[in-house]
């Protein structure tokens, strides 16, 4: 047993879902107790999903725990085919239902016999891996099915575009900014000249999966998800991939290097010199920025970095290489991945932190004092009670980092987007220390903000008491609408009583 | 679908596939009501990360829970599940020093049957911290039922007599205990109205302290304040010996007459001005009410609430469509179901069919067919149906908002009319569909 109440990277099935319901057309079916639904809250809240989400639970009760599911889950997968018409759907086991051990294999066997949805059952071990995890895994079983699927019927022909073309695998729904990240992407590989074959999972269809051969290569922009894909498609169809993320001017370069590297192979000779010169110049104002006098005053400036693999990596290097900044430690909780990340960052900063602890991360924050902090909700949360200012750079994400205004960190348009957030944290940092030098801002409480300046009202404890209980934005007009009653109606003391009666009659 | 019927009213009974949250969400706000306490919830990492994001920001405010995550270990009984435990319950006490620590059993330690009431009392005697077991799973529990399985354990723990030498000239003349957390604000709200009736109140369970547990003795009276603490009730009836009353829930300006009323009743005490006050209050609620008046709501069902507000709606002229509810005791809240055919007769409207146990599909054609003004559920359908043209309220706000008493009444109506005030004021920008074409329903 483990004592936590917070963590980085959520359990399996979040894994699958956000893969499955990132499709178009597919349906997940949780075989899960009541309550366990709760991604479709976070689908609904966090991405503000015009939707339903298309997830459902095949609830595990009691009589489930007494007799097993029998007929229900197929009853539940066969009922959602009917209503819904999805082209697939996943059976999602969850920590509750690997315990039981029933063979949901062989519901999906029976249930796909009365379906024309095509079912497959996620296969993912909910004690080995977490969220990340199995949303790599799901990702590459979907992309596998479908493409045998096609090899058993006819033998699948793999005729490649005429032109150069990518797959970008791996953008899913809840991601941290994967919407924003995708348009720029599109961006980048226009530019590049480049056509997108596909997609996926982020709105795509099934059934087209068996014509992610046809590109001339794969890109996966964030290791934690579609890696394993790519390697599928490498092993099966010869397929290379770029798995450079195209965060930060150097990072796109080296992307950007490796495509055109790619191309040649493949007997296509692109030169992409002075595209990335033109864009890193005149496109992307980072460079500039960064060579502007403003941000001689980050030289020396101290932060440290942690969060999911890709951004923490690719932000370490932003901060180091493009900034010149100072960075005490860089660290990640995708444990698997961390001999990746070590080779990325080890380099660039003395000290590299592999933990999925909060509290480990805390105390080496309190420990190094940064003058900013680069990381997740928790970091922010830990910078706020330190005072260190923290910009959220990966998830995991509350409802403020899914912006409705367009805020990418991939591509050249992330480069601003990325260099807005580490300047304006470091300068926020900067107006504190200076006010605090200066004497600080004006807190002189506004003692006069009340009626009872005439002392023809005054307060029992127990009203006065109740009163610090309502919460201090509101407090001073509860008081002064309390006092307002109390005058208009002749009473000198504010009891409880007066105080419930005074809520109840004003209309405030 | 099953479908019986009990003077007039339609129960039926669905599929059970809704949205709710998990029963363990319960410790998210028992931890604030008794603060000498700690939860520890053991359970997996799924349980965890629902706490975690339903929790939002209290989760960042060092809150006294924390989960007993269970590794393959724990699952494959190669680790001592009393030596987990204890282990995890001394880091509790050494860092926290809590007064209690109370046990959340969770899915997984019942499938895999971990004997937590048997481990309990052994660990308490060892740390010498009391420590209560609730089961608050999914497998068997809605959302507040939660706060019902705690309750009835805590119900265990209540003192059977004072000591005598300690009871001290307190003149105890009602032997009155209310049942139900409810913020301290309403505690002493509701503790004052019956205050005026010269009504006193023996104890509240839970109280603001674990220490502070009210004694209960055979032949006490008890009376709950919410309408999911069934387990609770049968508790205090069967092991404590205590008398229920039975009486509608002090929710709305009618339902807390009528919940003082039965009080009053069962004292022999003649309730004094009583009706001024809550015609008082209506007059005071005729804004917000002129606003609902005739406009239909549905509830979709996940919190146990939805009698009592339904009842109310419909005394203050809205027509009720549906009442989806999770578990229908209707035995614990017969003068509730009572209480709102009366209403129903009183305002000349029909007897709204309650459906136990929904299927959230199914509601969802209904709610389609019916385009009701109003429909009170989930955050998972909320925003859907919002993009349809549907208003929608947020269910979850009404176990946090107080909504208890006279004083309140104003609170529930506020939380009711902000969809419909909200949209007056964005009728200029658009219709109200918002759905992509693309989009099957």
């Amino acid at each position: 047993m483990k004592l936590a109440y917070w963590m980085y990277a959520g359990p399996a099935h979040i894994g699958t879902l956000r893969i499955a319901s990132s499709f178009k057309n597919v349906h997940a079916i949780m075989h899960a107790p009541l309550g366990d639904d709760y991604f479709n809250v976070m689908r609904s809240m966090l991405e503000r999903d015009r939707n339903f989400t298309p997830v459902t639970a095949s609830i595990v009760d009691r009589h489930v725990l007494a007799k097993g599911s029998q007929e229900k889950v197929i009853n539940n997968i066969t009922r959602k085919d009917k209503e819904e018409n999805p082209d697939l759907v996943v059976l999602t086991p969850t920590c509750t239902s690997s315990i039981l051990q029933e063979d949901l294999n062989n519901f999906v066997q029976r249930a796909s016999i009365e379906t024309e949805a095509d079912v497959i059952l996620a296969d993912v071990n909910h004690y080995r891996v977490n969220e990340l995890q199995a949303s790599d895994r799901t990702l590459e079983q979907i992309v596998s099915f479908y493409i045998n699927k096609v090899n058993r019927t006819q033998k699948l022909v793999v005729k490649k575009t005429s032109k150069p073309s990518v797959n970008i695998i791996g953008v899913l729904s809840l991601g941290f900014h994967h919407y924003h990240d995708l348009v720029d992407l599109k961006r980048l590989f226009h530019d590049l000249d480049i056509e997108i074959n596909q997609i996926i999972p982020e709105n795509a269809s099934v059934h087209d999966l068996y014509k992610l051969p046809e590109a001339w290569f794969n890109f996966v922009p964030y290791r934690e998800a579609g890696l394993l894909t790519a390697q599928f498609l490498s092993k099966e169809f010869n397929m290379p991939y770029v798995s450079i993320t195209p965060m930060g001017l150097l990072n796109i370069k080296a992307a950007i290097k490796e495509i055109q590297g790619l191309l040649s192979e493949l007997n296509c000779e692109r030169n992409y010199d002075s595209y990335i010169d033109l864009q890193t110049k005149y496109v992307s104002q980072a460079a500039w920025f960064s060579r502007s006098i403003d941000c001689q005053n980050l030289t020396g400036k101290t932060a440290i970095v942690f969060g999911d693999a890709t951004h923490a990596a690719a932000m370490t290097k932003i901060l180091v290489k493009e900034m010149g900044i100072d960075v005490l430690w860089s660290g990640t909780y995708c444990i698997n991945d961390q001999d990746w990340f070590r080779e990325e960052v080890c380099e660039l900063c003395s000290k590299v932190i592999i933990t999925d602890d909060h509290n480990i991360i805390g105390d080496m924050i309190a420990k190094t004092e940064p003058n900013a902090i680069f990381g997740t909700q928790m970091e922010r949360h830990i910078g706020k009670r330190l005072n260190i200012p923290c910009g959220v750079i990966s998830s995991p994400v509350h409802i403020q980092n899914f912006p409705l205004s367009y805020k990418p960190f991939l591509g050249y348009e992330g480069t601003n987007q990325i260099a807005d957030l580490i300047y304006n944290s470091f300068t926020l940092g900067m107006e504190e220390h200076l006010l605090d030098l200066f004497g600080g801002h004006d807190t002189t409480d506004i003692l006069t903000d009340t009626l009872s300046s005439s002392k023809s009202v005054q307060w029992t404890r127990e009203a006065l008491q109740e009163l610090t209980k309502i919460p201090g934005f509101v407090r001073g007009k509860v008081k002064r609408n309390t006092e307002k009653f109390a005058l208009a109606n002749q009473y000198h003391l504010i009891s409880l009583e007066v105080m419930y009666e005074a809520k109840e009659k004003i209309n405030s | 679908m099953q479908a019986s019927t009990n003077n007039n009213i339609t129960f039926e009974c669905e599929t059970g596939n809704y949205h709710t949250f998990c029963p363990i969400s319960c410790v998210s706000w028992l931890y604030q009501k008794i603060e000498d306490s700690f939860f520890l919830v053991i359970g997996t990492k799924t349980c965890g990360y629902f706490l975690q994001n339903a929790m939002g920001v209290m989760i960042f405010a060092e809150p006294r829970y924390a989960m007993a995550e269970l590794e393959e270990g724990d699952i494959s009984a190669q680790l001592n599940d009393y030596e987990e435990l204890k282990r995890l319950c001394l880091q509790i006490k050494k860092d926290r020093q809590p007064g209690v620590i109370f046990w959340i059993g969770t899915c997984t330690t019942e499938i895999i049957k971990m004997d937590l009431e048997g481990i309990a009392p052994k660990l308490e005697a060892d740390i010498q911290i009391p420590i209560i077991v609730a089961r608050a799973n999914g497998l068997d529990y809605a959302f507040t039922q939660g706060e019902d399985t705690v309750l009835a354990a805590m119900a265990h723990r209540c003192p059977n007599q004072e000591y005598k030498n300690l009871n001290i000239s307190k003149p105890e003349n009602h032997k009155l205990i209310i049942f139900g957390s409810l913020p301290d604000t309403v505690v002493k709200q509701l503790s004052h109205e019956l205050f005026k009736q010269n009504i006193s109140i023996k104890g509240w369970l839970p109280a603001q302290r674990y220490s502070e547990l009210p004694t209960i003795e055979a032949g006490d009276y008890v009376i709950g304040v919410n309408p999911f603490l069934s387990r609770t009730a049968t508790t205090l009836m069967r092991r404590k010996k205590a008398k229920l009353i039975s009486a509608p829930f002090p929710i709305g300006p009618d339902g807390t007459k009528a919940w003082i009323d039965k009080i009053c009743h069962v004292f022999n005490i003649v309730p004094k001005g009583l009706s001024t006050r809550e015609n008082d209050i209506w007059k005071n609620l005729e804004e917000y009410i002129s606003l609902i008046r005739g406009k239909s709501v549905f509830f979709m069902g996940d919190n146990l609430l939805e009698i009592s507000l339904a009842r109310f709606l419909i005394r203050c002229g809205m027509i009720v469509y549906e009442i989806g509810i999770p578990y229908m005791d209707k035995r614990y809240q017969k003068a509730e179901i009572e209480l709102l055919t009366q209403t129903c007769h009183k305002m000349g409207v029909k007897i709204p069919k309650i459906v136990e146990k929904p299927d959230n599909y199914n509601q969802l054609d209904r709610i389609r067919d019916l385009k009701p003004d109003l429909v009170i559920t989930g955050m998972a359908h909320a925003n859907p149906l919002e993009a349809r043209g549907i208003n929608t309220k947020w269910s979850v706000e009404f176990t946090f908002a107080p909504i208890h008493g006279f004083t309140n009444a104003k609170d529930i109506l506020e939380l009711i009319t902000r969809p419909l005030r909200r949209n007056n004021g964005l009728k200029n920008i658009s219709d109200n569909i918002y759905i992509t074409h693309n989009s099957k329903h």
